[in-house]
């Protein structure tokens, strides 16, 4: 189906709200407010946006620990997650989690996750959640081309097309992990052509043009909620930024690369799109803009204005409150 | 009462409560056939050997409302997924602010003395309970196995049973009602007046043998089983202990960092049950070595019922 241009406005927006949230992010992180690790997403927005667009509230995601752009995509509160990102008590996970490891699991999001390839098996088991229930909820797994290498790539993929679980496995392969090239790690030229060994479809697509993702994805999630079986989506994109934000590890990857992907831009590209096909003007975009930097705003300050959570929080949520059923 | 076998008590306990509540599912390698002929193959699953993928897929299941139960068999494949256990299970609750229930029962078996060699022989329960956020069980006996089980199962978090292989066939007294044990509360398992005997899994049963030996000595043994690891129940030994002055501890697990030293630490350190004692307390428990093949070596290896009295004996003698 062809996309609606009001539906192109809405991920024009969320693609431009994680770029902002991101920028605003490292900034705070230069600025010396924010500690520990802040993978950003800048430059593989399209892919959050034109994926998430196919889900409901109630459908499932699993994220990895370049997780804010999913977030913003399924739904999630920038004011919660700064919260969390800066530390604080109102943040999704009352400062416990970090950048790493936001959850919203009111929203189908299932978490952020520090290890590589480890949500493939959480998501599975959410498919297979969804496939007990008995609807047409799905559940979709983001991950980088870091996690093919990973043996839980391979059980996943596996079960779920054993048991014909509703998922779509979405391999965000922005072409290095860290500074390793995928080209060398790997031995498949592509994580799609894997798909084979499992008997699901695996599509190569462009990561960075958000209607090729929508339009991909859209068969992928169509196949899940009808109950044909899982799918292998490989989107190729580029991270801008290094593996994370600070001096801890260096960029090692050529310069001129980067800059070449910066003239696929996605949001750039759909900012073109936008104007001319003449669903936005100018003055349209510069407002768009405007009001989502105010949106990020609000959200810092609200970060920076929560208070911090007090030492012996700590020591709550080891268990869940719930205790014995 | 009516006797049945360790293993068949675990059986009725998944049976009552997939009976109690449907949103319990089965996840192992093997069809557990009792319950996939009374429940059918939706909710009772055999996976592939993918230990990685089917412990973190019931992380998904419990994220999502279910109440999944994964038989990994042996304690040996747990190490397979080592980080669905130890990073994910055990974390999820508290790194995302406690904002989800993951209800998960993970069942291993643990021991030695089958001749299995070093892979297969193992007590690896200390390991887990430095990994905060995995509750623990280690159950005894046919009585304690149901009866924790069964709460394992309604718990809201992730627990690990630690079943011991050498206990599957063993028969003890079941009622026919319907019970359940708490987590946290260790079994007195024999009273006594001497000495307090804290014992794990099998070794409780050696150290039940031992205590009628030591009785025709004219020592007084009190058993104290924790049956659940994680919580500990540090108040009953500790109060045990203030009775009789004197600890031994049992465990067939690895001696270093092991239970017994988690045990033995909590009893010494509390000043008033210190300043009691007797005297010093000692652990028999797994020697530091890979479990071997050869029989003799085995044996060697692992607490028996001469090296149990033998503590025993040394504790009573010695006098501060």
């Amino acid at each position: 189906m062809p996309i609606k241009d009001e539906d192109l406005n809405i991920m024009f927006r969320k693609m431009l709200t994680i770029r902002r949230f991101e920028e605003r992010a490292i900034q705070e992180y230069q600025n010396g407010n924010l500690y520990g690790f802040i993978h950003s997403y800048i430059g593989q927005e399209a892919i959050a946006v034109g994926v998430c667009s196919h889900l409901r509230i109630d459908d499932r995601i699993v994220s990895n620990h370049r997780g804010h752009g999913h977030c913003i995509a399924k739904g999630a509160d920038m004011k919660r997650m700064m919260a969390e990102i800066f530390g604080k008590k109102t943040g999704y996970c009352k400062g416990k989690g970090g950048s790493m490891h936001i959850a919203d699991f009111k929203i189908g999001m299932l978490g952020a996750n520090g290890i590589v390839g480890a949500g493939l098996p959480i998501a599975t088991g959410s498919a297979l959640a969804a496939q007990l229930e008995g609807g047409d909820r799905i559940s979709v797994v983001f991950f980088g081309d870091g996690a093919c290498g990973e043996g839980t790539f391979h059980e996943s993929l596996n079960i779920a097309s054993i048991w014909k679980l509703p998922i779509v496995f979405v391999c965000e392969n922005n072409m290095y992990g860290v500074n390793t090239p995928t080209s060398y790690s790997m031995a498949a030229e592509n994580v799609a052509d894997r798909a084979a060994a499992y008997s699901m479809p695996g599509v190569f697509a462009d990561g960075n043009n958000l209607v090729t993702v929508y339009e991909t994805t859209e068969k992928a999630v169509n196949r899940a909620r009808t109950g044909e079986g899982p799918s292998l989506i490989e989107f190729q994109t580029y991270r801008w930024r290094a593996h994370f934000e600070g001096d801890g590890m260096p960029d090692l990857r050529p310069e001129d690369e980067l800059e070449e992907w910066k003239k696929k831009c996605p949001v750039a590209s759909m900012e073109r799109q936008l104007l001319e096909t003449g669903l936005m003007d100018t003055d349209e975009l510069k407002a768009l803009d405007a009001e989502i930097i105010a949106q990020v705003q609000e959200a810092v300050e609200f970060a920076k204005q929560s208070p911090d959570p007090d030492p012996e929080d700590a020591l709550e949520d080891i268990f869940s409150k719930q205790g014995v059923n | 009462m009516r006797k049945i076998a360790y293993e068949e008590a675990a059986m009725e306990a998944l049976q009552e409560e997939f009976r109690r509540d449907d949103k319990t599912v089965h996840l192992a390698t093997d069809m557990n056939e009792p319950l996939f002929e009374e429940f059918g193959g939706e909710r009772v699953r055999s996976t592939p050997i993918s230990e990685s993928a089917f412990v973190g897929a019931a992380i998904g299941l419990a994220g999502s409302g279910f109440r999944p139960i994964v038989d990994i068999r042996m304690a040996t494949f747990g190490f397979v997924a080592m980080d669905q256990l130890m990073n994910q299970a055990a974390k999820i609750t508290y790194m995302f602010g406690g904002q989800a229930e993951f209800p998960i029962l993970y069942r291993m078996t643990v021991g030695t003395g089958m001749s299995m060699a070093a892979q297969h022989s193992i007590n690896p329960y200390p390991m887990y309970m430095n990994i905060p956020g995995l509750k623990i069980i280690l159950p005894s006996t046919p009585y304690d196995v149901k009866g924790l089980l069964k709460t394992a199962i309604r718990d809201n978090n992730p627990v690990i049973s630690f079943e011991h292989m050498g206990l599957g066939e063993f028969v003890g007294e079941v009622p026919e009602d319907e019970y359940t044990l708490p987590l946290g509360q260790a079994s007195l398992k024999k009273e006594g007046s001497d000495i307090t005997i804290v014992a794990l899994a099998k070794m409780m049963h050696l150290s039940l043998e031992v205590a009628e030996e030591m009785e025709r000595e004219g020592i007084s043994v009190e058993i104290i089983d924790p049956r659940t690891l994680m919580p500990l129940d540090r108040e009953s030994i500790k109060a045990s202990v203030m009775k009789t002055g004197r600890l031994v501890v049992v465990d067939e697990a690895c001696r270093t960092c092991g239970t017994a030293g988690e045990i033995i630490s909590s009893v010494v350190e509390d000043i008033k049950v210190f300043k009691n004692l007797k005297a010093s307390p000692k652990r028999v428990a797994g020697l530091d070595v890979p479990v071997p093949f050869s029989i003799p070596m085995e044996k060697y290896v692992v607490p028996d019922k001469v090296k149990i009295a033998s503590a025993i004996r040394v504790v009573m003698a010695d006098n501060f």
